[in-house]
């Protein structure tokens, strides 16, 4: 199959030799995959953005998942943040306000859009809908955001992976992190490089991070994670748009995450047997909400 | 390269809480439906490794049945599947397993009426992509790096050159093919590797060809 990039550096490299932006590059690789015309992919990415845009929305306004484990911690920040006292800043709370809003609905099966996954589903958008009041992007701006993050995503899916059960956390919110983290360089008009320097700064800092969700729920610690992804982006944006550069190039950075995940004992990957999920209050949140039952049959 | 569309990565649209275990396992269920061809009875599914421990948090069984009433991975549906196959006729049964696989988001579904029944296993491979690697015994050899269809169709001449023909109408090329058959005369299938997506048209055609039961795609 023909590609435009197998990697972050051809990525790069391509962007940078022709003068286009990231986005422009993921869209026409997907034009000559896919063999859909410009308008039909965009309007897809369009709807993809409503969707998130509606998620947050729902999420702002108060939902509890069915366990009871997560739920209106969306509302508890964005209260806070409008009493003016916070620390970290408006941009970075508003950031993981609408990151945690999102995993709530996904926790309380609400209809979310993946972002590489779903338990990762806050990190792209809630970044993008913080960074947005700040540097008032077009709806195609917008778009084009959803692109870049899908760009550095595709050479994390295809070259490592995107899955918590084979890689752990890090393969999630790490991968969501990264990939939002390049895709605010672009927003702000950085180079296809600076996106790529976020990118290393960012998945750096997230690798190892284990997957032990309690009760196997997306809930607990995925949601709070989200929230941390969200920041983590932000702030290597900021690095990177700083003139920060990573000394490990990002598509090693790529490769550590992958074999770390391969490494990763099974308890850490998804399957609820270690971590958090086997702590005395992580036990106890199981047993709470599944009884002795864990067979569960039809008629 | 598995993932191929920027949509596999900001995509899909879907029902939480999980791509894997909801979304993944929602379209192992639909591809499963869609090769029975109707929906089925009975349905037993035996769940290995991560889908073993955490299925009742994802919801990959509500997800799972989901798929067998033909619902989508963003059918709101999907969060009431329970009791809709109950209302539906639909009996269903979860069985975690122990035995060690390959992938750890497996699921092997049996499925079946008073006509006939129909094993399928399939794997979800991250952020809702899905493989099926084995149907009625025979393992579905796939790279998983180009688009796949699977033909089910009976044992006859003329099978798999009309097949053929029908892709090379379309102007799609196939990269890499598989054909089997249990006995002389009975079940086979053609497993299709293409460089191209086969679209609904190109599908409707194969299944207009005589003798073919059952066209699916089985990689995007």
């Amino acid at each position: 199959m023909d590609v435009l990039f197998r990697n972050v550096r051809e990525l790069v490299e391509r962007a940078e030799k022709e003068g286009k932006l990231i986005s422009e590059i993921m869209i026409e690789q997907e034009m000559l995959i896919t063999d859909r015309s410009r308008e039909d992919i965009m309007q897809q990415m369009d709807r993809n953005l409503t969707v998130m845009e509606e998620a947050v929305e729902k999420g702002l306004q108060g939902v509890h998942s069915v366990s009871g484990l997560t739920g209106g911690d969306a509302v508890l920040l964005q209260k806070y943040m409008q009493q003016g006292n916070s620390l970290s800043g408006d941009l970075l709370l508003d950031a993981v306000s609408k990151a945690v809003a999102t995993n709530e609905v996904n926790a309380a099966m609400g209809t979310i859009c993946a972002t590489p996954t779903a338990g990762s589903a806050g990190v792209v958008p809630g970044t993008l809908f913080a960074v947005k009041n700040k540097l008032n992007p077009t709806r195609e701006q917008m778009i084009r955001y959803l692109f870049t993050s899908g760009a550095f995503g595709f050479v994390v899916a295809n070259n490592a992976s995107i899955s918590g059960a084979a890689g752990g956390c890090q393969a999630e919110v790490g991968s969501a992190a990264a990939m939002a983290s390049a895709a605010i360089i672009e927003m702000a008009g950085g180079t296809p490089q600076q996106s790529s320097e976020a990118f290393a700064i960012t998945l750096k800092n997230m690798l190892g991070l284990v997957c032990d969700p309690v009760a196997g729920l997306v809930e607990v610690p995925c949601v709070k994670r989200n929230a941390m992804g969200a920041s983590n982006a932000v702030v290597a944006a900021d690095m990177a748009l700083a003139g920060v550069t990573s000394r490990i190039p990002c598509d090693e950075v790529i490769s550590a995450m992958f074999e770390i995940g391969q490494a990763m004992p099974s308890a850490f990957r998804e399957t609820a047997k270690g971590g958090l999920a086997a702590t005395p209050t992580g036990k106890w949140l199981e047993s709470k909400i599944f009884g002795g039952s864990v067979v569960g049959s039809g008629q | 390269m598995k993932f191929k569309s920027v949509f596999d990565i900001i995509g899909p649209v879907m029902i939480g809480p999980s791509s894997s275990h909801t979304a993944g396992a929602a379209r192992i269920g639909r591809v499963a439906r869609d090769l029975f061809g109707r929906q089925p009875a009975w349905a037993k599914i035996h769940l290995y490794g991560s889908f073993a421990e955490t299925y009742k948090g994802h919801s990959t069984d509500v997800a799972i049945v989901g798929g067998l009433l033909d619902y989508d991975t963003f059918d709101e549906r999907i969060k009431t599947a329970f009791e809709e196959a109950e209302k539906l006729g639909m009996s269903y049964e979860f069985i975690p397993e122990t035995g060690n696989v390959d992938h750890p988001n497996t699921a092997r579904i049996v499925i079946g009426d008073e006509k006939s029944e129909m094993s399928m296993m399939g794997i979800s491979i991250g952020g809702g992509k899905i493989e099926i690697t084995e149907l009625n015994g025979f393992p579905l050899r796939l790279s998983g790096n180009h688009p796949a269809i699977l033909v089910v169709h009976d044992d006859r001449s003329g099978c798999i050159a009309n097949v053929a023909n029908c892709l090379y109408k379309y102007d799609i090329n196939i990269g890499h093919m598989e054909v089997s058959r249990k006995e002389r005369g009975d079940m086979a299938l053609m497993v299709i590797e293409v460089d191209q997506t086969v679209d609904v048209e190109v599908m409707g055609e194969l299944r207009e060809l005589p003798n073919i039961t059952q066209v699916t795609r089985i990689a995007d």
